[in-house]
């Protein structure tokens, strides 16, 4: 058994910061990120980008990067509106979600491209 | 004498099956249904048993009485309209009874309850009886309450899309200090756990009142929120004495900004739970409901109330997570039979399984479903297995399998987070967890010690204990 650690977190640790699903895990790279983008098209949700300043990311309402793309399954295409938020927001937290219409829930919420931690 | 056709009184004991045995009958939408059990006491017949059983959950007593002329008893009687053979069983059956619909209450599981698992559960021409399903007609569903909130609004207020919701009882269940007791619900929100929950029986003994449990959880709340960014919540038990109390406690929940509050829904009674969910629906409170006592009703395969009649007359009452049990735990379940029930209890339209031991459709309208909870015995190497059977809807609740992680809670509640991420992450990759489960575990743990650790720790602990009340197969 390992030796015990100490758990790094904590309120003067801005890093401690999270952002629900998935900001437990490594960054996503490139190709895991595009799984995940098929999968939100596979199960016929709409796609949607949204952006937030990190140190407001825990408010319910993120900036929406223009409308959500209702009925979009090129996948091509949904990551090129992610990155080009990002490259518009380089310093925010940038989430791609999956609007699931008959629940009238996000089925799918991640965050790929994270903010500069503040 | 009175005209052909026209009833007239004459005393005395009549065989049921004269009045309610009615195999012609076809049910009619309005009508509930219900599937009993029956092992009947020798030498009764299995017509006589299921027309007995009909008529003492209805209108019936064991002699004819005058003022049975002065009613339409015809329209308000049960009637027993199949019989089924039970698969592997040489002396139960099955017995349908349908029952009008204006023999209940509207919105009142307690008039539901006392009418079909009444009486009729002593009485002595059966040997044992099990209500096994009912069939609530939609024009009652809609008489009822249901979920103060509901799944899709729960997941909007707490901010947790695309994944199961994580949980952890605090243990020991009795015995910490208030303030002890809040230390270990934060160190295992800020690990990354949404829920931290009372245990059934807290509820306010002399070592650790309700007053002081409740301050001291909401610091805990409200630092582990500012120092993660997500939203947390702890069920607060507001399990009471009397309903009078139960209403303090959630008042007192609510002034202090708690999400949720718990009950428990069998020991506290229907009438308390209904009255609670009312009240968490004008108060815009989250509902976790505890189940203490079902295995009482549910665990003899002959005898009692099949769980997925509570899970019903839960969803009826009120609540927004029920347990359900974990399938891979410590606690009793059969995989398939839990499947069903977990389906009665999420989805909008349930059709007849008896794969899954479902005996109706269920049609819930407009009532919104529950999340399911599991707990129960589970740690990081039952994550995949619970993903892939519970799905997304549903609280996976790990209570020694994080507070017992030889590093603390917060290193055990960010074991399970990285570990059902990982689950979840590989799910939508199309990946099979159950099969890979040992793989993605193995490739998370990597940037996470945490989880290392716990997977070193909790990798023999098994149950392998044969499940008691099994769906009834022919094989047995």
């Amino acid at each position: 058994m390992s030796a015990m650690q100490d758990y790094q977190s904590s309120l003067s640790d801005v890093s401690s910061r999270k952002f629900e699903t998935f900001s437990y895990l490594p960054e996503m790279d490139a190709a895991s990120i595009r799984k995940q983008v098929e999968y939100i098209v596979s199960k016929g949700w709409n796609p949607a980008i949204e952006h937030t300043e990190p140190e407001n990311a825990f408010g319910h309402y993120w900036y929406m990067w223009k409308l959500p793309m209702f009925g979009e399954t090129d996948v091509d295409l949904i990551l090129a509106e992610a990155e080009a938020c990002h490259k518009a927001h380089p310093a925010n937290h940038v989430r791609l979600v999956g609007f699931d219409n008959y629940k009238q829930s996000k089925g799918a919420e991640m965050v790929v491209y994270r903010g500069k931690p503040v | 004498m009175p005209k052909d056709g026209v009833k007239s009184y004459s005393a005395g004991v009549k065989e049921y099956r004269e009045t309610y045995w009615t195999p012609e009958y076809t049910p009619r939408d309005t009508d509930f249904l219900a599937c009993f059990k029956i092992i009947p006491q020798e030498g009764v017949p299995r017509e006589e048993a299921a027309a007995a059983v009909a008529a003492e959950s209805s209108t019936g007593t064991w002699t004819t009485v005058w003022t049975d002329l002065l009613t339409d008893l015809d329209h308000y009687k049960g009637r027993a309209y199949a019989i089924e053979d039970v698969p592997g069983s040489d002396e139960a059956f099955y017995a349908f009874i349908a029952y009008p619909i204006d023999l209940f209450e509207e919105g009142s599981v307690v008039n539901v309850m006392t009418s079909l698992v009444g009486n009729v559960f002593g009485f002595k021409a059966v040997r044992a009886l099990r209500l096994e399903d009912v069939r609530i007609p939609i024009a009652y569903v809609m008489t009822c309450g249901g979920p103060p909130h509901g799944i899709q609004v729960e997941r909007d207020i707490m901010n947790k899309y695309g994944r199961p919701l994580l949980g952890c009882t605090i243990k020991p269940k009795l015995g910490l200090s208030a303030k002890n007791y809040g230390r270990a619900c934060y160190e295992g929100l800020r690990g990354g756990l949404d829920f931290t929950k009372d245990d059934e029986n807290v509820n306010s003994q002399p070592f650790m009142r309700w007053r002081q449990r409740f301050d001291f959880v909401m610091e805990a709340i409200h630092k582990a929120e500012a120092e993660t960014g997500e939203r947390k919540g702890h069920y607060l038990n507001v399990t009471a004495p009397t309903p009078e109390e139960m209403y303090k406690r959630a008042e007192y929940a609510k002034e202090l900004g708690a999400p949720i509050i718990m009950h428990d829904y069998l020991t506290g009674g229907f009438t308390a739970n209904t009255g609670l969910a009312n009240w968490c629906r004008d108060n815009g409170m989250l509902l976790h409901i505890h189940r203490a006592m079902h295995a009482v009703l549910d665990r003899n395969p002959n005898h009692g109330i099949h769980f997925r009649v509570l899970t019903k007359m839960l969803r009826l009452s009120g609540g927004d997570h029920l347990h359900t049990g974990t399938v891979v735990g410590k606690l009793e379940g059969d995989r398939a039979s839990t499947l069903g029930w977990i389906d009665l209890l999420r989805e909008k339209c349930i059709k007849e399984d008896r794969s899954r031991g479902i005996f109706f459709d269920q049609d819930w309208g407009s009532m919104p479903g529950a999340f399911a909870v599991a707990s129960g015995g589970i740690h990081v190497w039952h994550m995949p297995a619970l993903v892939n059977i519970f799905g997304d809807d549903a609280v996976l609740q790990f209570g020694g399998g994080t507070l017992g992680h030889p590093w603390g809670n917060a290193a055990g509640a960010a074991a399970n987070r990285v570990a059902v991420e990982a689950c979840v992450q590989a799910r939508n990759e199309g990946r099979e967890l159950e099969k890979e489960g040992k793989d993605i575990l193995t490739a998370a743990a990597k940037s996470s010690p945490e989880l290392a650790t716990a997977m070193e720790t909790w990798k023999e602990i098994k149950f392998e204990f044969d499940t008691v009340d099994k769906l009834d197969v022919q094989h047995r």
